[in-house]
């Protein structure tokens, strides 16, 4: 059920990249979909009842090993996420550009002055 | 029940967030909405247990609307104009529909929400990080050692990334010089 | 324009130093509490974006300027890979964590884990210059071709 939310999610930010014709709009859909991945790396480590994946002074470390989440998935989506604000500044910067040479957002405005 | 419901009211929260910021006509109301959702995000980090998670999405959120409202602001005087082909949209309901169907029929073969793959495969390799993190590095936070210790060789990847994009960002906006040095002659 | 008003300055004048200084602390008990280069870099960052905003971009390129921004991101990237060769060059693994094996510090203590104090300097030192970079290259500068043909950077004129 959950999953299934959070693939709404992805689906959600699948249709405004597919069907908008504005630049910025495109890249807040691409935005909502790197979202919902991280988001769903992150339900698919997560332990009913459990802590997290910080050891604790005085805890027994197989007790910790039974109740902490899955540490993994945690690890890589710190380094998706820095990565994921990089590629959408990169974005950004794009729009930025083509404002200043098109005078508009509009994709199909953009095409039709090419050339 | 508890944690999961927590998560199911603020994942409706997260799609009307998404389906407002897809939605709406104004762009600097559709950046405020994505702001909203990368907030909400935060908040289920941390119902998820990753404190670590929580903190970085919430800087990297600060920093992604001051971007994004420097470059919207001001900017969209002209509304995106011209007909709608509705063939086209029809094709694209029709297929992500489809592709979230399809995707539903694939997590039915996924553990329950609450058991991870470590709890049921006895040598998975969280497990021994889990066992053996704070004697082998040192470091209290498990996360930290194997995002610096165990797998350092991504987040020199990462590194590499960012470089790359300070770089694509110089070499776009240096065109600008370009075209107003045409401008000139 | 010289920046937004008197309150907003004096406020961001007391403020900022506690951001930045949150953002060391992020950064240097990344292991042993949440945090980490990451979020501690992007912190710093943040202070630097709010000194920007509030007091106008001549004010905080004065402090810290483009150049030197360059030069703190690379030694940055440089100081990670030092770390990683020196695993290679005497514990025979690339990034080995070569201070834990010798040295073992008392657990929970700052100095308890070796390589990693250092290597999330190194990571919040990177995170922070490049985005403190793109910042400045997004919505400061402009890059102009002086006359004589060398490359300038100045600063974007205002427009209407």
């Amino acid at each position: 059920m959950v999953y299934a939310l959070c693939f709404v999610l992805f689906v959600i930010g699948l249709y405004c990249t597919l069907t908008k014709k504005n630049i910025v709009k495109i890249v807040i859909g691409l935005t909502i979909m790197e979202y919902a991945v991280n988001l769903f790396l992150v339900l698919l480590g997560y332990r009913k009842d459990g802590v997290a994946p910080i050891v604790e002074e005085g805890a027994g470390p197989l007790e910790f090993l039974a109740r902490s989440v899955d540490p993994l998935p945690q690890a890589l989506v710190v380094t998706s996420i820095v990565i994921g604000l990089g590629v959408t500044t990169l974005a950004i910067a794009l729009c930025v550009r083509l404002y200043e040479k098109y005078g508009t957002f509009d994709i199909s405005e953009i095409r039709r002055l090419k050339g | 029940m508890g944690i999961e419901l927590y998560l199911f009211i603020l994942l409706v929260f997260l799609i009307v967030g998404a389906l407002i910021a897809v939605e709406t006509k104004n762009l600097l109301s559709s950046v405020i909405s994505l702001g909203a959702i990368g907030f909400g995000l935060s908040i289920a980090f941390l119902f998820l247990r990753a404190p670590d998670l929580a903190i970085v999405q919430i800087a990297v959120e600060v920093v992604l609307l001051i971007f994004l409202i420097r470059a919207t602001i001001g900017r969209d005087v002209i509304p995106t104009k011209g007909h709608i082909h509705w063939a086209g949209l029809l094709i694209v309901c029709l297929l992500t529909v489809g592709f979230f169907a399809f995707g539903y029929y694939a997590f039915r073969s996924l553990n329950e929400f609450g058991t991870p793959i470590i709890s049921a495969v006895g040598n998975a390799p969280s497990n021994k990080y889990l066992a053996d993190g704070l004697k082998e590095t040192g470091s209290a936070n498990i996360v930290t050692s194997i995002l610096l210790d165990y797998r350092a060789y991504d987040t020199l990847g990462e590194a590499t990334v960012l470089f790359a994009a300070v770089l694509g960002a110089l070499a776009v906006l240096r065109g600008r010089a370009w075209s107003k040095r045409e401008k000139d002659k | 324009m010289n920046g937004m008003t008197v309150i907003v300055k004096t406020v961001t004048r007391w403020l900022k130093v506690f951001i930045f200084l949150y953002g060391i602390y992020i950064i240097i008990t990344g292991h042993l509490a949440p945090g980490g280069g990451f979020a501690g870099g992007v912190i710093i960052a943040c202070s630097y974006m709010l000194l920007t905003l509030a007091y106008g971009k001549e004010f905080t390129l004065k402090r810290l300027s483009l150049r030197a921004g360059h030069h703190l991101d690379s030694s940055g990237a440089l100081l990670f890979l030092v770390v990683a060769l020196f695993g290679l060059g005497s514990g025979g693994i690339f990034f080995a964590n070569v201070l834990q094996n010798r040295y073992p510090g008392a657990k929970f203590t700052l100095l308890s884990s070796g390589t990693i104090l250092i290597s999330n300097i190194a990571i919040g030192l990177k995170v922070a210059a490049s985005l403190f970079l793109i910042f400045i290259i997004l919505s400061v500068l402009r890059i102009v071709l002086v006359e004589d043909g060398s490359q300038k950077m100045i600063q974007e004129e205002e427009e209407e």
